[in-house]
């Protein structure tokens, strides 16, 4: 009973390793070339990378004063926060 | 007798079956090996190197009693949905700060929530084993909790899911094993997707131009890409080390980032079909428990087990920041859907929006 399920299982793991060995695929330095071509078109459109400034960033705009504290020190970060948005 | 007769077919014994699935395993490999000709940062040594970046924690996000678990933005680029292990599900706006819904759930560790597409309702489930949606009503009296659907069962905890392109079908992930495709409005299951060995923690859809699949990620340390239509697994990857906590597709859909408990990010090239990049440091020896790119697919920001979450160059391989400021374990991060800044969650209660 139990021989009859295992084998059943195994069948279809090989059966999906016959089709995943089948697939086509293409060279790493060509799919790598486009990986690396779609950012550099898409460099300009991205905020993160460009770093939006104050003006056009809503989540940046803020109140008054800006602060110089080096954001490596947790705690400092937490002040800056709470001096940030009140 | 006739136990035997079955048992003698030869091309069906267990033993050949195990050995014509070495054979193919090897043959995977070598296929995949014949067309590694260059490393990813190799292609990549030509462009300029980034500068410094300065992100900073720009909004806090206080209101959970417990570890935030999942978060998801709106479309409206400003609007998120988190949920905690104390079974809380709330909407915030994120550019105030305000909370505008709050959802107490009939379980605790509510380990996945989403936004529907349209803005007008979110999906969550955890330790109940079910999906469940709640449509977001503008009236903010109104109990949330009495208008509930019941999408999804599972036969164990709901660790992700995720509308489709519209709101009408929810994709998720489970500890049982399985991820399922299924209707909301009759909660009917249209599709069941198995091959997992072990639980399913993490799903992402593929960007609708590139079509009708999705990659799962699991403890069984494999990430699967599936055919949404048919149910098969079209493509698989065993590289990582350890549980797979987060998957998501790089932005042309021809590439996807894991992350996970042995410490590393990967980046996996679809069309290649194998793993193109690690991004790692003998420095960081914790889990990565969820990972997003920038809009441009340059950026990779991986939230870690260590409270830090660490900004990678996906071309280069390179480590390009560290953000510190939450007090525990970050848990779930998502770039946000213009890429103006992306919201992390996390086990010290609250959600960080960085830009």
């Amino acid at each position: 009973m139990s021989g009859s399920s295992n084998i059943v299982a195994m069948k279809k793991i090989v059966q999906q390793l016959r089709f995943e060995a089948n697939i086509n695929r293409v060279k790493v330095s060509q799919a790598a070339a486009e990986l690396q071509q779609f950012c550099i078109q898409n460099a300009l459109q991205d905020p993160l990378l460009t770093g939006v400034s104050s003006s056009t960033n809503p989540f940046r705009t803020q109140k008054a004063f800006s602060c110089s504290c080096d954001i490596s020190a947790g705690e400092k970060t937490k002040k800056t926060t709470a001096m940030m948005c009140n | 007798m006739a136990a035997q007769e079955v048992a003698a077919q030869p091309s069906d014994t267990l033993a050949t079956l195990k050995t014509e699935s070495e054979t193919l395993k090897t043959k995977l490999e070598e296929e995949r090996a014949k067309l590694h000709d260059v490393e990813l940062h190799q292609v990549a040594e030509k462009i300029e190197a980034l500068g410094q970046f300065v992100m900073k924690t720009r909004r806090t996000l206080k209101g959970h009693g417990n570890k935030v678990l999942c978060m998801d933005w709106c479309k409206d680029k400003r609007r998120i949905v988190s949920s905690s292990q104390d079974g809380k599900v709330i909407v915030w706006d994120a550019f105030t700060t305000n909370k505008e819904h709050a959802v107490t759930m009939p379980c605790t560790w509510v380990m996945a929530c989403a936004y529907a597409p349209s803005g007008c309702a979110v999906a969550c489930g955890g330790l109940d084993n079910k999906c469940s949606v709640y449509p977001l009503s503008l009236d903010k009296n109104e109990n949330l909790a009495a208008k509930k659907k019941s999408v999804a069962m599972h036969t164990n905890y709901l660790s992700a899911c995720c509308f489709t392109n519209s709101d009408m079908q929810i994709l998720t992930s489970s500890g049982d094993g399985t991820c399922a495709l299924w209707d909301v409005e009759s909660g009917q299951m249209l599709q069941s997707f198995h091959g997992h060995a072990a639980d399913v923690l993490c799903l992402d859809l593929a960007p609708s131009e590139t079509g009708n699949t999705f990659v799962s990620g699991g403890c069984d340390k494999k990430a699967c890409v599936w055919d949404m239509r048919t149910g098969q697994c079209v493509q698989s990857f065993e590289t990582h080390e350890s549980d797979i906590n987060s998957v998501r597709y790089y932005p042309s859909g021809d590439a996807f980032a894991s992350g996970s408990d042995d410490a590393t990010c990967r980046l996996y090239d679809l069309r290649a079909d194998r793993e193109v990049a690690i991004y790692s440091k003998e420095s960081i020896i914790f889990g990565a428990s969820s990972v997003d790119f920038s809009l441009s697919g340059r950026l990779l920001f991986g939230g870690y087990n260590d409270y830090t979450i660490n900004v990678w160059d996906v071309l280069k391989g390179t480590r390009v920041s560290i953000l510190f400021g939450h007090e525990n374990r970050v848990s779930t991060l998502r770039v946000s859907p213009d890429g103006t800044a992306f919201c992390s969650g996390s086990w010290d209660h609250t959600l960080r929006i960085w830009a």
